[in-house]
């Protein structure tokens, strides 16, 4: 047998072999692609109620005496004012048969707490309402609300309520409408009022601090180790720690955080400034190593260039290597990020998971992030949380995908330039 | 006969120093970490001349170019001993800035290593790195002088502001030369200019070589003896990290003293 003979036999085997992995290689893509695909679809079709809302329509009579408030009155007066009775009156007018106590408890509970607080705004919208009838959309409750939208399965509504939304559908008082106000509050008991943007902007703050820290310090660290630190013991023990440092548990972050900065440094509890100084300290092991080896990956000749035309070590580094190793340091520093913004437990330790309802207005404001948020509510009882907890995974992926594609901008943009 | 080279090789043959000496080297030995790479060189380079390093691979001629100007300080195992002084200074003195030292001894690489940027900024890079144009016309004078001295102004005339690694390899090294020669260097060391060229990009860089001489020193190593025979005034031949031979170009390649000299070039070893 000569050697093309023998060549020929194994070559068969081989590319059965090539098949094979070809094969596998293309089974674990589509494996991986399936589990998104599931994830994402059973995420929209959980979070779609979360978007939609039922209001009904009441005719409020803005009457004078109800409200107990004078003919002119001052916006003051109207904080004291008993819209609650004209929502009441209205209900009582729509089902005048009610007369007992806990009935008529009962049969308040079908709408909105919220609904006074629209009325109010209203009438200190437009005072001239004051005296006249006026067709209104309120919110319902959230177990209406629930009630309506399961096909009448689900929701706590006891039988009395289930007959007086039976006749409030016939006379096609409900509506179904965008949930905007969803995307315009903070947090609530009632789901109904729960909204995401609190999460949202407590996330934001968080992560604007720990981009301002961990990407300047942790650019710095990684230019020091790779350009200018001699290589000695003390810069391997640092290495090593730094290395170390990305595989600590994050809780231990959380504890830290509340030791140092809170405890002896008096910083704000449930702060984004503290939880984005924690995540900052556990982004910047992830930013060093990623910058390093994108540092360590320019090529040498470009050093050698400037410093032959006499650049000094500090000018090679910033003019030239910094530059050229910016998309893969962006892109380090953005998965750091996007590891911070779905970091939960070192929150827990800060007081980030605190019931907040105020949307905060800076870094230093109690405020909680969108993964706390997340765990809140899918710990809370209402069925309607359940698709609100889809609804806020969905904004907290649509947050990582802007941050992704943001990094994909910043590396396509710096490297159009080289 | 091999007992006769090793006793013969422990002192440079030929004329190694001269009267007007631009960068003078005694005693000169370099060390990566235990390992020496260059032993006891003594060598005189002259004002405006061009002097060709030659000797097969390993011999240590780069590491020797590369300790003229200091570019060897980065590698931080390597020790360079003796005296090497540029003008009479000693560059390896305390006193001796290495960036000052690197604007007077430029380098040109193996490999053509423009900036990723535009050409215009690849030559003004230097002069704006060193405060040498106080406005942008002078800097703009500066740039499109030393594209010219570097023959290529014509052909990037039109492209000045697009992408300099966009040029092709020839074209980007005389941009490299146009970068040394932005900054005014007094001497240039040339690592194999043209190693990665084809021919007709060597010829245009000799040519430019022999142009340079006028205004500046230039050590050149390569690894084509007729590139040294064409280019240079003086040659010297480097084995195993030692300088075995120096003279005159012409003299070198016809008429070699010492037997590995002509043992290299007439390609019997290398």
């Amino acid at each position: 047998m000569n050697n093309t003979e023998q060549i020929k036999k194994s070559l068969n085997k081989r590319y059965r072999k090539e098949k094979r992995f070809r094969f596998l290689s293309l089974l674990a893509v589509l494996i991986g692609f399936a589990c998104l695909f599931i994830l994402l679809v059973d995420m929209l079709v959980k979070a779609l109620p979360a978007f939609i809302q039922t209001e009904v329509k009441l005719d409020i009579h803005f009457s004078q005496e109800k409200l107990g408030i004078a003919t002119h009155f001052d916006p003051e007066e109207l904080q004291n004012a008993n819209f609650r009775g004209l929502i009441k009156q209205s209900l009582q007018q729509l089902f005048p048969t009610v007369h007992k106590r806990s009935d008529k408890r009962a049969m308040m509970r079908l709408i909105s707490v919220d609904a006074e607080y629209r009325l109010r705004d209203k009438l200190q919208a437009e005072p001239h309402l004051l005296g006249q009838t006026v067709q209104i959309w309120l919110l319902v409750d959230d177990d209406v609300d629930t009630y309506l939208k399961s096909d009448k399965q689900f929701g706590r509504v006891s039988q009395e309520q289930i007959a007086w939304i039976t006749e409030l559908e016939q006379q096609e008082r409900f509506q179904k409408r965008f949930n905007y106000w969803f995307f315009q509050t903070g947090d609530s008991r009632e789901p109904e009022l729960a909204g995401i943007l609190g999460a949202v902007m407590g996330s934001f703050y968080t992560l604007l601090v720990t981009l301002l820290l961990s990407f300047p310090i942790g650019v710095m660290a990684a230019v020091y180790l790779e350009e200018f630190a001699p290589r000695n013991r003390w810069i391997d023990f640092i290495e090593v720690n730094i290395n170390n440092l990305a595989a600590v548990p994050s809780i231990v972050f959380g504890l830290l955080g509340l030791a140092v900065f809170i405890n002896f440094f008096g910083l704000p509890r449930s702060a984004p400034l503290v939880g984005g100084i924690v995540l900052a300290l556990m982004t910047l092991p992830t930013i060093i190593i990623a910058s390093r080896s994108a540092i360590k990956a320019v090529s040498p000749s470009m050093r050698e260039a400037a410093l032959g035309l006499g650049a000094s070590k500090i000018q090679v580094a910033f003019h030239h290597v910094v530059p050229l190793a910016m998309p893969g340091i962006l892109t380090g520093t953005i998965i750091g990020l996007a590891q911070a913004l779905g970091e939960t437990a070192p929150l827990l330790m800060i007081g980030m998971v605190a019931f907040i309802v105020d949307i905060p207005q800076g870094a230093t404001d109690a405020a909680t992030v969108l993964p706390v948020q997340i765990y809140l509510w899918a710990d809370s009882p209402e069925r309607a949380f359940v698709a609100k907890t889809a609804a806020a995974i969905l904004v907290l992926m649509l947050f990582l995908a802007v941050m992704n594609g943001l990094a994909v901008w910043l590396r396509k943009k710096f490297e159009r330039r080289w | 006969m091999t007992t006769n080279i090793e006793q013969k090789v422990n002192e440079t043959w030929g004329q190694p120093f001269v009267d007007e000496a631009k960068i003078s080297i005694r005693n000169m030995d370099v060390f990566y970490a235990d390992k020496q790479a260059v032993f006891d060189v003594n060598l005189d380079i002259a004002k405006h001349e061009v002097i060709a390093l030659i000797g097969p691979s390993g011999c240590g001629k780069s590491t020797f170019l590369r300790c003229l100007n200091r570019m060897n300080d980065t590698i931080p195992i390597c020790r360079v001993e003796g005296d090497i002084s540029l003008d009479g200074e000693n560059i390896y003195a305390n006193e001796m800035d290495p960036v000052l030292l690197r604007a007077r001894v430029g380098m040109v690489f193996q490999k053509p290593n423009p900036f990723p940027k535009s050409v215009y900024e690849n030559v003004a890079y230097g002069p704006r790195l060193h405060g040498l144009a106080l406005n942008r016309a002078e800097l703009d004078e500066i740039v499109v002088t030393s594209l010219k001295k570097a023959g290529l102004y014509n052909e990037v005339k039109n492209r000045l502001h697009s992408i300099a690694t966009g040029l092709s390899g020839g074209q980007q090294q005389r941009l490299c030369i146009a970068r040394t020669i932005a900054i005014s260097p007094e001497v240039i060391l040339m690592d194999e200019p043209a190693s990665a060229l084809d021919p007709i990009a060597t010829a245009i860089i000799e040519e430019l070589i022999d142009e340079l001489r006028k205004n500046y020193t230039i050590a050149i190593v390569t690894h084509s003896m007729q590139q040294a025979a064409r280019v240079s005034q003086r040659t010297a031949y480097f084995h195993l990290g030692r300088i075995i031979e120096v003279g005159e170009t012409s003299q070198i390649f016809t008429n070699p003293q010492h037997e590995l000299t002509e043992n290299y070039i007439t390609g019997r070893i290398g």
